[in-house]
């Protein structure tokens, strides 16, 4: 049974309410850093723990928290990035439903670290009752002292407000919630400058993940040093892990990155294994824009190595043979799932959301989705693949923001991994109508090609 | 069209969550009270309306109206279903889904049923991956889908319907 340090009470009954959550040890971080640390020191903790970005990028939360300008006179502020939307990631949904008040008290802590007097948690649109419960929280908050003017008699000021989206993807990239946020079109920016030194209303700005910020909390009740002694080399802390496909439990679990994913996709207190029995075929374990792994690397690195569910580990073997850590989104495909229909899905999405700025990914994105239709469907060419390869190597690399990148790599790995499955497609235009390529070969060891 | 008092009340307590001058910020919000009011779409008067309760410029509305899904340029049924398509739901049976709504409901997606109840909108992935297949119903969601759940709803917003008018 691993530690919790952020789900551990969400399931008391009442946890929701202020009382509740006060009587449990809530906002005792706010006492501990407003009482007996400066700004500073809290932000020194942050460092110590070695926390990474929860949200995907797992960018030190510390050095991103330091790197903010401070010029004299001009307005700080922190966001706090809600608009949870990777496929496959539901955590922050999870974490902000039940335990809420733990939000808001990370998103104070981190405030006071930051200097922000107006703090917003940017939230996507289609969460609307989310908005509810955090109102009701920054309600209960200010009713209690914690948020308005010179909380606990330190001069700080700090209000939180919440902004819904209204739909978009890339309203998760940070300069593009920033663009929402400013009543714009979500496209994202070119950077330099950072948000750090030119972000909201182009003053001084941090954007961290709900999770990033709800994890301020046991650091800043544990200390930097003890939090970090959880885990394994840089993947400290606990992660939040999102798991949904072919499994039995899914759900979200807090793990400390110390257990195997075999471990994790099969024993009881976590995935419980797949469903009737079934053989697992591949995996996507950080959401979808992450490269999806066969079976045979996703338990073993290509060295041999047991593969650890933390962020050194999953990225074993580099795009070749290895994926990512991500947002956690941990998506799991069984024997029956077809790994271009899936591809197709995940390419359909990124055309969706492309914010159409960006030639390579506005158009690459069209062009993936319609090559991949026309093979799931009986109707391509062997040479659609090479074609499918060649557009994403255009892709990547060649953008503003990473989508481009997240669109590119689920296409890239589905290849590269599954060829034999999209040559299949193509050879069984009629065959492939009425059933799926299956496990094939996929559960067994073999040498992976190394393409990227 | 116009907003009554209450809404007109809530856009200034909208606007105050910026500071002075920031008040563009507050479109996206205002524009989902102007859809609720509206029947749940936006008309070009009704995004006129926003430009101007907002001191912008209607261009500056049209062009993120258009570019955020949640928003209606089209009228829509009184019942909007909103069904995810993405991997994780694709992988639990969301094509299944969307056909049995279509068949029972006798509409394609992105069409309204002539008595103006329901509409089928296919939507990316909403964030519900692990209670899949899932849609959108107004401001909630309605997760682990089946045949029969479907019914249920259509059902429900049927009977709402009726007591409604």
């Amino acid at each position: 049974m691993g530690r919790k340090l952020l789900l551990e009470k969400a399931h008391v009954p009442g946890i929701r309410s202020y009382e509740v959550y006060r009587r449990e040890g809530g906002y005792a971080s706010v006492e501990k850093a407003f009482k007996h640390m400066s700004p500073d020191l809290v932000t020194e903790e942050v460092k110590k723990s070695g926390l990474r970005g929860r949200g995907g990028a797992g960018f030190p939360t510390g050095m991103k928290w330091s790197f903010l300008a401070k010029p004299e006179g001009v307005p700080r502020y922190l966001v706090c990035n809600a608009d949870e939307s990777e496929p496959g990631t539901f955590k922050d949904r999870y974490l902000m439903e039940f335990i809420p008040h733990l939000l808001i008290e990370g998103l104070i802590v981190a405030s006071y670290a930051l200097g922000s007097n107006r703090t917003y948690i940017y939230i996507r649109g289609e969460y609307a009752w989310i908005v509810d419960i955090l109102e009701q929280a920054i309600a209960e908050a200010n009713a209690n002292g914690w948020l308005g003017k010179n909380i606990m008699g330190t001069g700080f000021d700090c209000q939180i407000y919440v902004q819904r989206g209204a739909g978009a993807y890339i309203c998760g990239e940070e300069t593009a919630l920033i663009e929402s946020l400013e009543g714009k079109r979500g496209n994202p920016r070119i950077k330099p400058p950072f948000p750090a030194v030119k972000g909201l209303w182009d003053c001084p700005t941090v954007v961290n993940n709900v999770e990033t910020l709800a994890a301020v909390v046991p650091i800043i009740n544990l200390g930097g040093e003890e939090y970090a002694k959880i885990g394994i080399g840089k993947s400290t802390g606990t992660k939040l892990i999102s798991a949904c496909g072919n499994i039995n439990k899914p759900g979200v679990f807090e793990i400390d990155m110390t257990i195997s994913v075999e471990e994790f996709i099969y024993s009881e207190e976590y995935c419980g294994g797949i469903p009737n029995g079934k053989k697992l075929k591949a995996c996507i374990p950080g959401g979808s824009s992450v490269p999806i792994l066969p079976a045979n690397l996703l338990f073993k690195t290509a060295k041999g190595d047991t593969r650890i569910m933390n962020y050194e580990s999953l990225s074993d073997g580099g795009f070749a043979t290895g994926t990512m850590m991500g947002s956690g989104g941990f998506i799991v495909l069984d024997e029956d799932q077809c790994v271009v229909r899936h591809t197709l899905t995940l390419a359909r999405f990124y055309r969706h959301e492309s914010c159409g700025q960006c030639s390579p990914c506005r158009e690459g994105t069209g062009w993936m989705e319609k090559i991949l239709k026309n093979i799931e469907y009986g109707k391509g060419k062997k040479s659609d693949i090479d074609l499918l390869w060649d557009i994403q190597r255009k892709i990547e690399g060649n953008t503003i923001c990473p989508l481009g990148d997240a669109a590119a790599w689920p296409v890239a790995a589905a290849i590269r991994h599954f060829r034999d499955e999209f040559e299949w497609h193509v050879d069984n235009p009629v065959e492939s109508q009425s059933r799926n390529f299956g496990l094939a070969h996929y559960a067994d060891p073999r040498p992976v090609p190394v393409t990227a | 069209m116009a907003f009554t008092e209450d809404k007109l009340k809530k856009v200034q307590e909208i606007i105050a969550r910026y500071p002075d001058g920031k008040h563009k910020s507050a479109l996206i919000p205002v524009l989902h009270l102007a859809q609720e009011e509206h029947g749940g779409w936006l008309s070009s008067e009704t995004m006129d309306y926003v430009a101007s309760l907002l001191k912008i410029e209607p261009i500056e509305v049209y062009e993120v109206a258009t570019f955020y899904s949640m928003y209606n340029l089209k009228p829509v049924g009184r019942y909007l279903f909103e069904v995810c398509q993405t991997g994780p739901c694709m992988v639990n049976g969301s094509d299944q889904i969307i056909d049995y709504i279509k068949e029972k409901l006798g509409i394609g997606v992105g069409e309204t049923t002539t008595d103006g109840l329901f509409t089928l909108k296919t939507v990316e992935c909403l964030g519900a991956c692990g209670y899949a297949p899932m849609m959108q119903l107004g401001k909630h969601y309605r997760e682990h889908l089946t045949k029969e759940k479907v019914d249920q709803i259509i059902e429900e917003c049927r009977s709402k319907a009726t007591s409604l008018n």
